[in-house]
């Protein structure tokens, strides 16, 4: 697995929201990486900086966000510190992403022919060629008429054709890579489970790799191979998904599984407390307080991410104790409970 | 949702939780935004303590002064010290902000109430009538009344209340019929409570923070309506003291007089910007705590 | 199709209301206007002189049947004759009524020339100096009186430096009328420049935060055109949208600074004519007014459909 080239690697990243009164350290110290063809998932609860983590892969944070430290590296290309100039080459060519809402995701007042040209527009294509490829782009998503509703505006399709519409664009220019905040939060289920296939099937047949934040651990079940769980701007665990859904290793990860329904439990398990004030100095293990096997130096020291198994990074002091009460979840379960 | 705790759920929302310590206080906007207003209210209050003279006393000898130690504000062309005369004019602009501003408000927010929540025969009427009066800009409507009614200073507040009133009732109306199919008035009406209640103990607290957004900036707007009346010559009549209308005697001598016109326009202004900014706090305050 | 059908409906639903706001004001001018008669005729009338004023000015017949010859002679242009100065009221308007579009047009091309730019500039610079200082002028051109500032104006650059007329109209030609409009143009825009400063700079603000802006920037187009195609553009609607509701309230402002700069338009006539007592002049301009707000209102509903394609069309 690990002679596969590297598309995409994260150092030590660090995106703090400067404010005038104080810092939120949204992404503390985030590293990963990811392998050409890798479908790779970020999951936490929202606040955990999982979505920032992906913005600022592309630049793409709201004031006052910056990135104070640590590297992007695509293909070698350090992204952090690049030139607007350098960085639009980048974006939608090589990188492109696709939103959570497409209802605001998508220009209300512009129809989707505009906002579709807008992708092609460094190709100094002629208006023919604009057309067709537009076109093809929406048959690929399974936008039936296309030509009749690139004219149309967003708030005429339905949530699942937003989306859908939202994924042509995103793709038109035929990205190495596609980042996903929360694709299918906003949609009905039935629809939510469509267009994760269609973003499966594309990702095959353009030969992408897939980067997918989400909240709901049977999305990661369904599409990823590699996931990293984020708590408090940090990654606490991180491993094959299979792995992670067999044999978790920090308590935060345990208590995720077992809030999911998947038919074994007698009852569900809901995680006290709320997550720490990420503007605030945090001392010891930030999960610590909500953790029931947290003791001792949990409190005092922050724990390392340290690679347990090849392949398998938890940042736990008490990772073997948390293995031993581990409940195995074959990951079938999680996607089809 | 049981019933019990819907019921405590609706009654915090009914009452509001109270504001902690308040941080807004503190904001150097907040503070000379009040500094302002109360030194307004002081003035308009107790004008004794700000002027000694009188400011309809005639003394020709002393006419068309400008700016000095005795006057400072300078004297008007029959002597009448301009200082003592904007000082005293302060009540009837305040009032005219005020109560020009409070008693559309009352007006308006109950008929957005009943308007909204009954909806038939009445909406429609007053919905009418509100069609009829937009018609019409604003200043010129109240320049009508003020035609029919005749000059004078209570057909100012008359007219500034049978105009005023329209914009609450719209805002008001509006929300009203927003919330009236949300979840916790539904669930009010269904636990049998009565329309009073509703009202009153529901709607009422949640639609009535636009109203006040609203109202704070109408102040000023009111405010200077008022002052254009008596500065057209059809609000307070000479020789009673208001800043438009000493503006208004002012303007025959502007190429030699400029303090006559100057003094009673900057206090308009500062004043207004005082409202203007206090506006601004509560509108940041109302919206902080409703998310 | 839609479109064309919802403007016919909207236009339909003006004339009830100017029916309406025709029976209000000439039922209430027959209440206060006094006795036309005694006005013409002066104090001294005889009686017989009145009664036979009141035969033939028709005075005498039932209000509903004076209101419809009312009625028909407007429908024919015919605003009835100015009691003061014994012309026909449509002349008088029609002489004056250039004036005030004149000095609407001016100010409106004013307030967007300053309101612009700076309301963009807040909104782009958002808390940083620039902005507090555009949000600062903002709320003092709201709270200073129109009538002041024009006066203030008045002294600075028509009598102390002497650059433009101190008030009054200068008909001759295109620049001496520009020159008579500078200083109430500005009187007039003052608060509307603030007042869409304001409304841009929280459009900037907010569509700024929008996930499709971030959206257009992923696909990797130029930060101009971000800021054009998406931000701009879309702040503009409620600019524009704003802009024609306040150029009605800005009809109403004209009583104030044409009174203020002694100009010939409708404003200044309405407020003289007040003062002369001179009902039939007061009466036509109100319906004047009313039939001018209700024309850009419709104009502003028609133009809003334009611009944003989510309008419904239905109600």
């Amino acid at each position: 697995m690990e002679n596969r080239n590297v598309l995409l690697e994260v150092k030590d990243l660090k995106t703090y929201f400067v404010g005038r009164h104080e810092t939120v350290k949204a992404v503390n110290g985030v590293s990963f990486t990811l392998y050409e063809g890798d479908s790779f998932g970020l999951v936490g609860e929202s606040g955990c900086g999982k979505s920032q983590t992906l913005r600022s892969i592309l630049g793409l944070l709201k004031q006052p966000g910056r990135i104070v430290g640590g590297q992007i590296l695509f293909r070698g290309q350090d992204l952090v510190g690049m030139s607007p100039r350098q960085m639009r080459e980048i974006r939608g060519a090589q990188i492109a992403q696709i939103f959570q809402e497409p209802m605001t995701a998508l220009n209300p007042v512009l129809p989707i022919r505009k906002q579709i040209y807008e992708a092609f527009e460094r190709d100094g294509l002629s208006k023919a060629e604009r057309e067709a490829k537009s076109v093809e782009m929406m048959k690929l998503v399974g936008i039936p008429e296309p030509e009749k509703r690139l004219g149309e505006y967003p708030h005429q399709f339905s949530g699942g054709m937003r989306q859908r519409a939202m994924i042509a664009i995103a793709l038109a220019e035929h990205p190495a890579l596609l980042l996903a905040d929360e694709p299918t939060t906003a949609l009905d289920v039935t629809i939510q489970d469509q267009i994760l296939t269609l973003i499966e099937q594309l990702k095959g047949e353009m030969g992408m790799s897939l980067i997918m934040v989400t909240h709901n651990l049977g999305v990661i079940a369904q599409m990823c191979n590699r996931v990293a769980v984020m708590y408090a701007g940090r990654i606490v665990e991180m491993t094959d998904t299979v792995t992670l859904f067999s044999k978790p290793r920090h308590p935060y990860t345990k208590a995720l599984m077992n809030s999911i329904p998947n038919g074994k439990q007698d009852q569900l398990e809901t995680i006290s407390g709320t997550p720490p004030n990420l503007s605030m100095e945090i001392v010891g293990c930030p999960f610590a307080p909500r953790c029931k096997y947290a003791e001792g130096e949990c409190f005092t020291t922050l724990p390392e991410l340290r690679e347990i198994e090849a392949g398998h990074l938890t940042r736990c002091h008490r990772f073997d104790v948390v293995e031993r009460f581990a409940g195995l979840i074959p990951v079938e379960e999680v996607v089809h409970g | 949702m049981s019933n019990v705790n819907l019921k405590a759920h609706m009654e915090r929302r009914a009452k509001d939780p109270s504001v902690r310590i308040p941080d807004w206080a503190r904001r150097p906007t907040f503070i000379v935004a009040s500094v302002i207003v109360a030194v307004f209210f002081l003035i308009s209050l107790f004008p004794g303590l700000f002027a000694h003279g009188d400011p309809l006393e005639i003394n020709v000898a002393q006419a068309l002064q400008g700016p000095s130690r005795v006057h400072f504000f300078g004297t008007d062309d029959y002597g009448r010290d301009i200082y003592t005369r904007v000082i005293y004019g302060a009540r009837i602009d305040l009032e005219m902000g005020v109560l020009g501003v409070i008693v559309p408000f009352a007006i308006g927010t109950v008929l957005g109430l009943l308007a909204g929540y009954y909806g038939g025969l009445l909406d429609n009427v007053v919905m009418r009538i509100i069609d009829v009066l937009m018609a019409f800009p604003f200043t010129i409507l109240v320049i009508v009344i003020m035609a029919i009614l005749g000059p004078g200073i209570q057909n100012v507040f008359i007219a500034l209340w049978l105009v005023g009133w329209m914009s609450y009732t719209r805002l008001v109306r509006g929300e009203v019929l927003r919330l009236k199919d949300v979840e916790f008035i539904q669930a009010a009406r269904v636990e049998g409570f009565t329309d009073r209640r509703i009202l009153l103990r529901h709607l009422l607290p949640n639609v009535i923070s636009s109203s006040i957004v609203y109202g704070a900036s109408d102040i000023v707007m009111t405010m200077l309506t008022g002052a254009s009346m008596s500065f057209l010559g059809l609000g307070v009549q000479i020789p009673s003291p208001e800043w438009g209308a000493i503006l208004n005697e002012g303007r025959a001598f502007i190429s030699y007089a400029w303090w006559i016109t100057f003094f009673p326009g900057l206090f308009l202004a500062i004043c207004g910007v005082g409202f203007s900014l206090l506006g601004d706090c509560l509108t940041d305050i109302l919206r902080r705590k409703g998310r | 199709m839609e479109r064309l059908n919802y403007c016919v409906r909207r236009v339909l639903q003006i004339i009830p209301v100017l029916f309406v706001i025709s029976v209000v004001i000439f039922f209430l001018m027959r209440f206060i206007g006094g006795d036309p008669a005694v006005m013409v005729l002066g104090d001294k009338a005889t009686s017989e002189a009145i009664a036979a004023f009141h035969q033939r000015a028709g005075l005498d017949d039932p209000l509903p049947i004076q209101y419809v010859r009312y009625m028909r002679d407007i429908l024919h242009g015919d605003l009835g004759t100015s009691l003061s100065v014994r012309r026909p009221v449509a002349e008088l308007v029609a002489a004056r009524f250039p004036v005030t579009v004149k000095l609407t047009v001016l100010s409106a091309f004013l307030s967007i020339l300053i309101s612009l730019p700076l309301g963009y500039l807040a909104g782009k610079y958002k808390d940083r100096p620039a902005d507090q200082g555009i949000r600062a002028l903002a709320l003092v051109f709201i709270a200073m009186p129109s009538f002041w500032v024009g006066l203030l104006l008045m002294m600075l650059f028509g009598v102390r430096l002497g650059w433009l007329p101190a008030g009054g109209w200068d008909s001759t030609n295109f620049w001496t009328q520009c020159k008579s409009l500078l200083l109430p143009a500005l009187t007039h825009s003052l608060s509307l420049i603030a007042l869409l400063m304001r409304d841009l700079r929280n459009s900037v603000v907010d569509i700024s935060r929008m996930d499709y802006v971030d959206f257009a920037r992923s696909k990797g187009i130029p930060e101009s055109e971000v800021k054009g195609r998406h931000i701009f553009r879309n702040a503009l609607i409620s600019y524009v949208t704003l802009l024609s509701i306040r150029i009605a309230y800005m009809l109403g402002g004209s009583v104030i600074t044409e009174s203020v700069f002694a100009l010939p338009g409708i404003g200044k006539l309405m407020i003289d004519s007040i003062f002369g007592r001179d009902y039939a002049v007061v009466q036509s301009l109100v319906l004047i007014f009313a039939a001018m707000v209700m024309v850009i209102n419709l104009l502003t509903d028609i133009l809003y459909s334009f611009l944003d394609p989510r309008v419904s069309y239905h109600e």
